[in-house]
């Protein structure tokens, strides 16, 4: 069971994050942000492990936070 | 209980500001400089140098004191406020065209000096700030706005192996060539950087890191076809691997 803290502002929806998660928790949103991007956003129906791979790959932290 | 796993570094400064363009490596390698340094506790008395480049607005988000260059003199500036302040811990940030083309003079002569401090290079076989010039790592056969028909070795000469030159001055203590293309080489990445950092804590010499990187815009890639080109060009090319390690000589 994990949680991620995401900045959908700070997203330029490079989605090199939603390659790194194992259980694919993170898709493209179909709404743009204060940059212009369509961020990623969480889907609610996958379970996140909390395993910061997501962070970890993120050039632009938009991905403030992860607890597990 | 919930457990905190992951938070922003505080060598990042809470209001910073990214330039980077999408998917670019410069972030994900400026933020391991980040970690190292918080993991090293040594924030507070770090100064970096930002060189010109892409790199240049680096005070935007790294959350220490930082000294502007001139374009390719990083190591020439490190080597004077690390002179004239030795207590404290002082690194570079820099392309490869900064660090390799026109500072590559700086680089060996501050590294042949074995001036204790740390070198990050990003190397993305371009000069990505100015738009995707040939740049001293543009391998051959790569097209670039200024080799539109492919790097020819007769023309332009050959790529230049940065590790390689560099292991062989006196002056460095630790010298490797990573890569951020996966999470596994992220690690690796932040390790090797902490070595680098470590072999200045521990008076040994330069420490030096090159890390290969993509420049999407330039490549006119997307990230994923830019780690791609990583991997099965750039790394034939430029091996990765550590070349020196006088820090684990040391201990
Ligand atoms: C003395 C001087 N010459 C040339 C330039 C123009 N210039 C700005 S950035 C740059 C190249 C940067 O390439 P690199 O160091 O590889 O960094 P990157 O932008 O790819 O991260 C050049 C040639 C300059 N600013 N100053
Ligand atoms: S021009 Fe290239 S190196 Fe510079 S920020 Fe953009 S992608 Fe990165």
């Amino acid at each position: 069971m994990g949680r991620i803290v995401l900045n959908r502002d700070r997203c330029k929806a490079c989605y090199l994050c939603m390659d790194a998660c194992p259980n694919k928790v993170l898709e493209a949103d179909t709404t743009v942000n204060a940059l212009g991007y369509y961020p990623v956003k969480v889907n609610s129906e996958k379970q996140c492990v909390g395993c910061a791979m997501c962070a970890k790959v993120c050039p632009d932290i938009a991905i403030e936070k992860v607890y597990r | 209980m919930e457990q905190l796993v992951y938070s922003k570094p505080e060598s990042i400064k809470d209001d910073f500001k990214i330039s980077f363009c999408p998917g670019c490596d410069h972030g994900i390698a400026a933020k391991l400089v980040a970690e190292v340094l918080d993991e090293l506790n040594v924030r507070e008395k770090t100064i970096g140098i930002a060189s010109v480049g892409c790199s240049v607005f680096s005070y935007d988000f790294f959350n220490v004191d930082i000294v502007e260059s001139p374009h390719g003199r990083s190591l020439a500036v490190a080597t004077g406020v690390k002179r004239s302040k030795p207590d404290k811990v002082v690194f570079t940030y820099q392309g490869d065209g900064d660090l390799a083309s026109i500072g590559i003079g700086e680089t060996i002569h501050s590294m042949t000096r074995g001036e204790k401090v740390t070198a990050i290079c990003i190397n993305n076989t371009t000069y990505g700030m100015t738009g995707g010039q040939a740049g001293p790592t543009t391998l051959l056969g790569q097209i670039t706005t200024t080799t539109t028909k492919g790097r020819d070795p007769e023309i332009a000469g050959y790529p230049i192996k940065i590790c390689e030159l560099l292991k062989e001055l006196e002056g460095t203590a630790f010298v490797a060539r990573v890569s951020v293309d996966t999470p596994a080489a992220i690690m690796n990445a932040k390790k090797c950087i902490k070595k680098a950092f470590e072999a200045q804590l521990k008076g040994l010499g330069t420490g030096f890191v090159e890390i290969l990187a993509t420049c999407p815009t330039n490549w006119k890639m997307t990230p994923q076809e830019a780690h791609e080109r990583v991997r099965n060009e750039m790394a034939q090319v430029f091996k990765p691997g550590i070349y020196k390690d006088k820090v684990s000589e040391a201990e």
